[in-house]
Formats: C-alpha cells, structure tokens, sequence
C-alpha cells in the first residue's frame, strides 16, 4: 500500500495504538469530566469481572448466568440449524418446494429477529421457549439461504450423472446435494451463530431471569457501570469464541477438500 | 425449462401459497381452529390498523410510530456512516492508521450492538439519543469493516497508474480510492441497516415514548395480538423501505455498474 512498515514497528504501532486505547479510558474514568458512576475505569471493570466470577448477582454467578445463555443459544441455533439445512437443501433440489417456500421465507426476513419478543413471549412464556424463538428467528435465514445457495449451484455433470445411474430423489439429496454444499453450509452456520448469539443478548435484555443479558440489564438498573461492562466483556468473549471455533471448523473442511 | 417459464411456474406456486395460507388463516381463525389469543383473525387485524392509524395507540398513531422510528435509525445510520467510512478508509490506506487504530477497533468488534443497550440506558437515560447512540454502533462496525476491505481490493497497478503520472492527492481520493472502494462500502451499508433495525426494536422495546418498538411492547402488555401483528408489519415494512432506498442510492452513486 502506500505506506511500507516493518513488521516491528507495525507492532510497535499496534501496542501503542492498544495502550492508548486504555490510557484514554483510565484518564477520562480518572478525571473529573465523566462521573466515576458511569464510566469506571479499566482496573474497576476488571476487578467487578473478577468479583462476579465468585460471587452470585441476581442469584448467579458470572459463570452460571453464562452457562444459562449457552443452554438457550445451543437449543435455538441447533434447533435453526436442524430445521434450516435441510429445508434449504430441499429448496435447492425441488423447484415447488422453492416456489412455496421463497416468497414466505422472503416475507419474514425483513421482520427483525427481537419483532418476535411480544409473540415470543405470549406463545411460549419468558422461561426457556421465548429467548429460544428468538435465537432461532435470527439464526434461521442464513442456515436456508446457504443451505439453498449450495444446493442450487452444485455442479450440474454430478446431478446428470446421478440420475444416469438412477439416483432416488433422497439418495440425490444425501448423497451428491449435501457433501457438495458443505462449505456453503459452514459458512451459513457462522454467520447464523454470531446472530443467533445476538439475538440471545436482545431476548435477555427484555425477556429472561437469568442469563448476561439479564445480569446487565439488573446491573443497569442498580446503576452499576462496571457490572453492565463486565456482561458486555464477558458476551464479547463467548461471542468471539463461538466464532474461532467455527471458523477453525471452516478451515478445517476447506483443507480436507483440498482447497 | 426457460427463464420465462421457471419465472411464470415460481409466480404461480408463489401465488397459490400465499392464497392457500390466506384462506387457512381466514377459515382457521372463523371456525376457532386458530385460538384468537394466540393469533388473531384477520377482521381484528384490520380493527387493530384502523386503531392505531386513526385514534392512535400506545400514545401515538401509526404514522407517528413509523416516522419516529425511521428518524432514529436514519440519525444513527448517517452519524455512523460519516465516521465510519472514512476511518475505514484510512485505515484501508494508511498502515500506519491501521496499526495504530486496529487493536482498539478489535476488542470493540465482538461485543453485539444489542449489548451496548444497557450501558447506553445508563449514560444517556431512556430517551432518543441512547437509541441513537446504539444504532450508531450498529452500524459503525460494518462501516468501518467494509469501507477498509473495499480500499484493499483496489487493483494495486491502478494506484501505481494514478501516481505515475502525478496525480494530486486529492484527486486520487476522489477519482481512485472513493470509487474502488464504494462496491463494498455499499455491501457493509446494507448489512449495517439491517443492523440498526434490530436494535432499534430492542432499544424501543427496552423502553420508549414512542416508535415501533414501543408499539410492540405495548401490545404485548396488553396482550393484544393484533396490534403485535400490526407493529410487525410496521417494523418489516420499514426495514424494507429503507433497504429499498439504500438500493437506489446505490445504483445512483455507482452509475458505471449497470444492472
């Protein structure tokens, strides 16, 4: 580009960038400009994250509260991932089912996943059912659309010649359809974890007693700053988590594939 | 088959679809199949839209809910846009800026737009510029991403081009880096809105005076389905007017890409 830097003082630069970051948060947090109330500083978020982890807020621990959002996470993204696939694959290889699905599915996306909170809430209470809707109304689409993507665009000579060789229509979906649409499949399963974890965050944030989403949401309303960041922190982890997993999964079945 | 006649059957199933499922809503709902608490009848639908348009409802009209709402996403769209895209950019074009601005832009990534809501409720109280505030950051992030990967996709030899024969550096902004870097741009832009609604929705259902989110929540508070289903129509409608708005700018600002 146009600029050339080494590789050390790229990193010098990145640590100082870094740095500075924090220093601007630690001298605004110390100065009188922002009161201490709202804007704790580094070591003060730090020392609240440590303090949750051992000990219960509304009724939890850090780890317990996280441990009830992954639950609910794993049940709506595994329940869009279930439903999703196959649809998606079914999509792609019968063109009526396309046709009937398309225009539904095409309806609903524009409904943002947390519009589903008031009938969440009205059809499967505010326990386990209604944050799993909502998991799963923000997970779904791409689960279809990549599932759908990578059926549809398999390379026609494998479906010819399947049917030469007198494929059923349920072999052709399990047997060429599918394996040939896995990498579309993975990458439509990042992305509807990381909005799958998302929507989880909304659900919480108004309907849930327990969970991040719900440790910030008391933390908010006792005014406690460092405990509303310490969830922001702690999402962000499992967030990125969530996702390095996946993208290694990714990696993984590219270099299978030889790719 | 030929694209007309895949078009032609697709409309026709499409069509068959949704008169299919119009007519199991109407008689569904008619013969008490569909329990009216859980989803209402089309004819409360309709009463429930002339309620909220006419007399008005959780202390506003439709028009007034729908333009709120719009208003505070635009604000923070445009807010997020004018500093995330130059700061892409310059990240895209500067190694330095990139290394310096990078970590701090890393440790903000993971954290879901969603999750800034409690912090925002904390600094800024339950008014319109925490919403603003939350959208911002919805749409600052895929900005900012998009803006930098589309700087980085510019051909290098016509950079080399540009230089060689001298061209000034305002120029080159304006002719070479803008241009190449818009397809992207407008990628992250589309992402981003999509973004900013669902927050929008979960910072109103949070807590509001007006707008869509606020609708929503009261319907659900009064467990009035119909009006849900109104509000979600809204917000789908909305979602999609925007986007549809978005397309046209695109095509407008990028009049060398003909469709």
């Amino acid at each position: 580009m146009h600029d050339r830097l080494s590789r050390r003082s790229f990193i010098a630069l990145s640590a100082l960038g870094l740095g500075g970051f924090f220093a601007l948060w630690a001298l605004l947090a110390a100065s009188a400009l922002v009161p201490k109330l709202f804007l704790p500083s580094p070591v003060a978020v730090a020392e609240r994250f440590a303090e949750l982890t051992q000990q219960p807020f509304v009724g939890y621990t850090l780890q317990q509260h996280l441990l009830s959002s992954f639950g609910r996470f794993g049940a709506g993204f595994a329940l869009a991932a279930l439903i999703g696939v196959p649809l998606g694959l079914a999509m792609g290889w019968f063109r009526w089912l396309d046709g009937v699905v398309s225009p539904l599915f095409d309806a609903l996306r524009f409904v943002a996943p947390i519009a589903w909170v008031p009938f969440a809430a009205l059809w499967f209470g505010t326990g386990i059912g209604g944050p799993i809707l909502i998991i799963f109304s923000g997970a779904f689409p791409p689960c279809v659309i990549n599932a759908y993507r990578g059926a549809k665009y398999v390379e026609p000579r494998f479906v010819e010649a399947a049917q030469t060789l007198g494929a059923s229509h349920w072999r052709m979906i399990t047997e060429v359809l599918l394996p040939a649409s896995v990498p579309s499949i993975v990458a439509g399963l990042r992305i509807s974890a990381g909005l799958g974890w998302q929507s989880l965050v909304g659900a919480e944030l108004i309907v849930a007693s327990s969970g991040v989403g719900y440790l910030m949401v008391k933390g908010q309303s006792n005014i406690s700053t460092a405990t509303v960041m310490s969830g922001m922190v702690a999402i962000g982890i499992v967030g990125f988590a969530i996702d390095l997993l996946l993208r290694s999964l990714e990696a993984r079945i590219h270099r299978k594939r030889g790719r | 088959m030929t694209a007309g006649a895949d078009r032609r059957f697709r409309l026709a199933i499409g069509t068959a679809t949704v008169l299919a499922l119009a007519a199991i809503w109407g008689v569904g709902s008619a013969g008490q199949w569909i329990a009216p608490i859980y989803f209402p009848p089309p004819g409360e639908v309709w009463t429930a839209f002339v309620q909220v348009a006419v007399q008005g409802y959780a202390d506003g009209m439709l028009h007034q809910h729908f333009l709120h709402s719009c208003l505070l996403v635009l604000y923070g769209f445009v807010a997020a846009v004018a500093v995330g895209v130059p700061l892409g950019m310059l990240m895209g074009w500067s190694r330095r800026a990139e290394a310096i601005l990078n970590p701090a832009f890393l440790l903000l990534r993971p954290i879901p737009p969603l999750a800034w809501i409690p912090l925002a409720i904390v600094w800024l109280g339950l008014g319109d510029a925490a919403k603003v505030l939350v959208i911002w950051f919805a749409a600052f992030v895929p900005s900012v991403i998009n803006s930098y990967a589309g700087v980085r996709s510019i051909e290098p030899h016509l950079l080399e081009a540009a230089r060689s024969l001298g061209i000034p550096r305002a120029m080159l902004l304006r002719e070479v880096l803008f241009p190449g870097a818009l397809p992207l741009v407008f990628t992250g832009l589309r992402l981003s809105l999509q973004a900013c609604w669902t927050t929008l929705v979960a910072g109103e259902l949070i807590g509001a005076i007006t707008g869509l989110g606020h609708l929503l929540y009261q319907g659900g508070l009064d467990i009035y389905p119909a009006m849900i289903l109104v509000g979600m129509v809204a917000v789908a409608l909305a979602g999609g007017l925007m986007t549809a708005l978005l397309t046209l700018l695109e095509a407008r600002a990028m009049p060398w890409r003909g469709r």
